[in-house]
Order: structure tokens, then sequence, then C-alpha cells
């Protein structure tokens, strides 16, 4: 135990002007909504179930009660996702959330295991539309100049001279050792692992300088939970959003058909398996309100702490939250 | 020896990387917004110096390298390798050129110098901060100067050259900052 007195760890790690100015920047977050007609709602942190993405680890922990005295194990939610797609599939219409969310093993410049998500969702909206939309939430709250766009593949043939479409992983490997990476090249199977590294390290640093840069239709195999495009199925109707080097966004035209929501969700746990991870239950809450019905919508998710680092000018995720991990 | 995952990554942690040891310097992680995660690293080799940076994936796992730093006297040199002394055990180790390098220079008797040992054997010598050596040729320089206006060259016991201002006289004892190799001020006596 370390004496208490003189010891600074109690305090903030953001400065209480920024967490003024965050607070103000909140409220107009709202007020952009509420214009819109679009309801604000609140859905469980604590779930019976949970993600089964290969790449998402989510917290558990243990709940004891009434008629459960041998405890059950709840996951605390990677992002609102699925509840809000159950609240549309009731008939809910425009509704938008800002809540906590939490990522085991996430911490960095730009990740906090617990952190605050904005996340909405428009019926009737496809996945360019959102874009729209989001763009002119970036103008209001960021001041910025409107957003551009390019497609993945785009993209990968702009700044890599590689189509991600059709590149095999001979090719992929080799523009990673480019990078000098060889290590990690030659004992990598998986493709999209490859075109990960090569977005981040090539494609990331050089989008988004001057005004926010969208990329959508990621390939196919990235789909998460995106619908494959009716045009061209090797990709899916997903986007991201792109500023000065920062990932602040991710969004789908969401997926409405149930059994090919099951078979992802199969499909993740089986790659779940191969690399050595515990499956993970899947969510029968949503399945069951996608065979309900799921209205035509697109969906997004906005990482508020890396906007308002943005739009205040701070270095780090720690700057603009008041106790980091490591003061938590 | 121990492996590290990414997530015990830090600064001052010693890997090995192409069969050569080296120090992590900086870690920082990376995650695209769904996929992969990746720590981007910073590492000087020891052995060759060179700085470079290494992506691996998050919860890949390195060798770690059995690297440690030890404080020795220097005793004296056979012209191939320079022998140190541990002053509590009187242990002896010898070091090559190639683990001395251009610090052989600096290296005074009885003083302590740092060395790293890579499984027990030298790979560098760091010496002391600040030594101090004889003058054993200047040109004498005009009297009178005490603003050491440019100064000149002087070769030291060692063999090293220093710049020194124009009042320091051969067999005179200076004190050198070995870091930058430049002159400080005359040894206190």
């Amino acid at each position: 135990m370390t004496d208490p007195v003189g010891n600074n760890s109690w305090r903030p790690s953001a400065q209480i002007s920024v967490l003024a100015q965050r607070a103000g920047l909140i409220a107009q977050i709202r007020q952009f909504f509420a214009h819109r007609k679009v309801m604000e709602v609140e859905t469980p942190c604590l779930s019976l179930a949970t993600v089964t993405d290969l790449h998402l680890q989510s917290f558990s922990t243990r709940y004891t009660g009434p008629g459960l005295a041998n405890g059950k194990t709840l996951y605390l939610q990677t992002s609102p996702e699925f509840a809000m797609k159950r609240l549309l599939a009731a008939g809910s219409g425009s509704i938008y959330q800002i809540c906590k969310a939490f990522r085991n093993e996430e911490c960095g410049r730009f990740h906090n295991p617990e952190f605050t998500i904005l996340e909405w969702y428009r019926p009737d909206f496809d996945h360019h539309q959102l874009m729209q939309e989001l763009d002119e939430l970036m103008q209001r709250i960021c001041n910025t100049s409107a957003a551009s766009r390019l497609s993945y593949q785009q993209a990968f043939v702009h700044y890599l001279n590689i189509d991600p479409l059709i590149a095999d992983l001979q090719t992929l490997r080799q523009a990673v050792i480019g990078l000098g990476h060889n290590e990690l090249a030659e004992h990598e199977e998986d493709k999209d692992t490859l075109l990960q590294l090569l977005f981040c390290e090539v494609i990331e640093p050089q989008i988004g300088r001057q005004a926010p840069c969208f990329i959508y239709d990621f390939p196919a195999s990235q789909a998460a939970l995106a619908r494959l495009s009716p045009e061209d199925a090797r990709v899916a109707e997903r986007f991201e959003l792109y500023y000065q080097g920062v990932e602040l966004a991710n969004g789908f035209h969401e997926l409405t058909d149930a059994d090919e929501q099951r078979q992802r969700f199969e499909q993740d746990n089986l790659k779940r398996r191969q690399n050595g991870k515990q499956e993970k239950p899947v969510d029968t809450h949503l399945l069951a309100a996608l065979h309900a019905g799921l209205p035509d919508c697109a969906g997004v998710a906005v990482g508020i702490d890396r906007l308002m680092m943005l739009a205040l000018g701070q270095n780090a995720i720690d700057d603009v939250i008041s106790f980091g991990i490591n003061h938590a | 020896m121990a492996s590290y995952s990414t997530n015990e990554f830090k600064a001052g942690l010693k890997i090995m990387l192409d069969g050569e040891p080296c120090n992590v310097m900086e870690n920082e992680y990376v995650k695209p917004g769904k996929g992969q995660a990746f720590n981007r690293v910073k590492i000087r080799k020891l052995i060759s110096g060179k700085v470079l940076e290494k992506t691996f994936k998050s919860g890949d796992t390195v060798d770690g390298a059995d690297v440690i730093d030890i404080d020795l006297a220097y005793l004296y040199s056979d012209g191939e390798f320079w022998h140190f002394m541990n002053n509590e055990t009187f242990e002896q180790i010898a070091a090559d050129s190639k683990a001395v390098g251009d610090n052989a220079k600096w290296l005074v008797e009885n003083d302590v110098c740092t060395l790293t040992l890579w499984n027990g054997a030298p790979i560098s010598v760091s010496p002391a901060n600040f030594v101090e050596l004889e003058i054993t040729e200047t040109d004498p320089g005009l009297k009178g100067d005490t603003a050491g206006t440019g100064g000149k060259p002087a070769t030291l016991a060692t063999g090293a050259v220093v710049r020194v201002p124009l009042f320091v006289q051969t067999g005179e004892v200076i004190k050198v900052d070995t870091r930058s190799g430049e002159y400080v001020s005359r040894a206190q006596k």
C-alpha cells in the first residue's frame, strides 16, 4: 500500500476543461438526433449472449440471484447492436444510443477497454444514405469539410496497386514482405489478416488527412453483420470512416436474413475453435428477432472518445476520458 | 529462456529477433475496426545497433533474450581482448574488439564500465559518462588565451583526440564527456 498523501493517482486523466467541452459536444449530438426525430434508447450492458467475432474479446461476469443460486455467466456488451436490432424488429423506428461498450485486451493510444459508443439505426436507409448523415454529424461536431468516399477496392488499387478482391495469398504476402514484415508474412495463411495489415500500414495513414474519408464495400470475408451487395457478391455493404489517421466509425447496410446470420455466427465459432479460442454462445434473441422481421435498415457505431480527441485536438484517449484504465 | 506475448512488451524488454538480441524501445497497439489487432514495435538490435520497426500480430509470442547489464572495472588490454573484473566476486571477463568498438579509447584502468552480456558473453561495453585522461600531445598554444576560442586538438593517453582550450598543455589531466567526446574541464587535483 503506497502512502496516499502526496500521491496524484486519484486525479482524472483528462483536464476538467476538456471534460466540459466534451459534455457540450455530447449535448450537440443529442440535439442533432432530436431535430431528426431519432429516438434515444437505452439497452442492457449485461447479456446472456455475446459476439462470436474472432477478433472481439468480451468481458464476462457471474450473476447470482433469486432462482440462480449457482449463478449464470453474463457478458458485458462489446456494442449495443444486438439489443438495438431487437428494438427495431419490435417497431421502434429510427433509434440512437450513447452508451459504454467493453472490449477485453484492447488498450493503447486509441483504445481503452471501456469506452463510449454512439450507435444509431435508420430504417429504409442504405449504407450510402447513412454515410451522408454521418458526414453531416461530423461537419457539425468536428467542423470538417465534406467527406470523400473510396471503395475498399479503389483504395487498394490506388495506394498499393493490388486488387483486394482477386489478389491471391502469394501477392498479399509479397506486399507485406515489401513492408519489411517477413516473419509475419511467411507464416500467415489468412488473406484478411494480410489485407488488414496492409490497410493499417499503408492506406490508413494516407486517407482522410484534410477531410474525413469513407471506405465502403469491404470484401465479403470481412462482412461482419453487413448484407452482401446484390450487384457484386464479392463485397459486403459495410463502411468505415477515417479522419486524420484514426478509424472513427463502422457501419452496415444491415443483414436481415436470420438463416444467413446464424451461419455467420457458426462460421465465427468455427474460426474461434481453429484459433484455439473459446466458442461463444450465439444470441438466440437476435436470431428470433430477425425471424420475426428486422426492417431494411442501416446502422453505424461511432467511437465517441476518438471523436472527442479529434474535435478537441487531444493526443490520446486518456486525455478525453475522466479516468483511463490505469486510473480506474 | 522464457517467451513473451505482445501483451508483455514494454520498453526495456529484451527479445530475440533474426537471431540477434534486441531491446524493445516502444510498443504501440494498433487495431482495425473489425479484424486482427497488431502491435507496432520499435526495436534496437543490440549487436548491430540498428533501430527498426516490426509489426506483430497481437497475442503472438517471441523468445526472450538472455541479456543483462553489469558494472565491471576495466583492468587492461592484451591487444586482442579487453579484460574486466567484478569488484565483488573478483571474477574476470574478456571482451573482444567487436564488443568494445570505438569505446576502447575511453577505457581507463580501474574505471567502472557497463558491460551488456548476452548468454554470458559481452556484446557491448559502455564507459563511464566522464573519464579523466592525461594529454600526451598538443601544440603549446598562445599564452594568455583563456576564452577558448575554437581550441586545438589534443591526443590523450588512450589515443583519443579531443578539442581542448588553448591554455591546456601536454602532461595535464582533463575530464572528458565520453557520450559527446567533448572536453569538460581540467581534472580536479
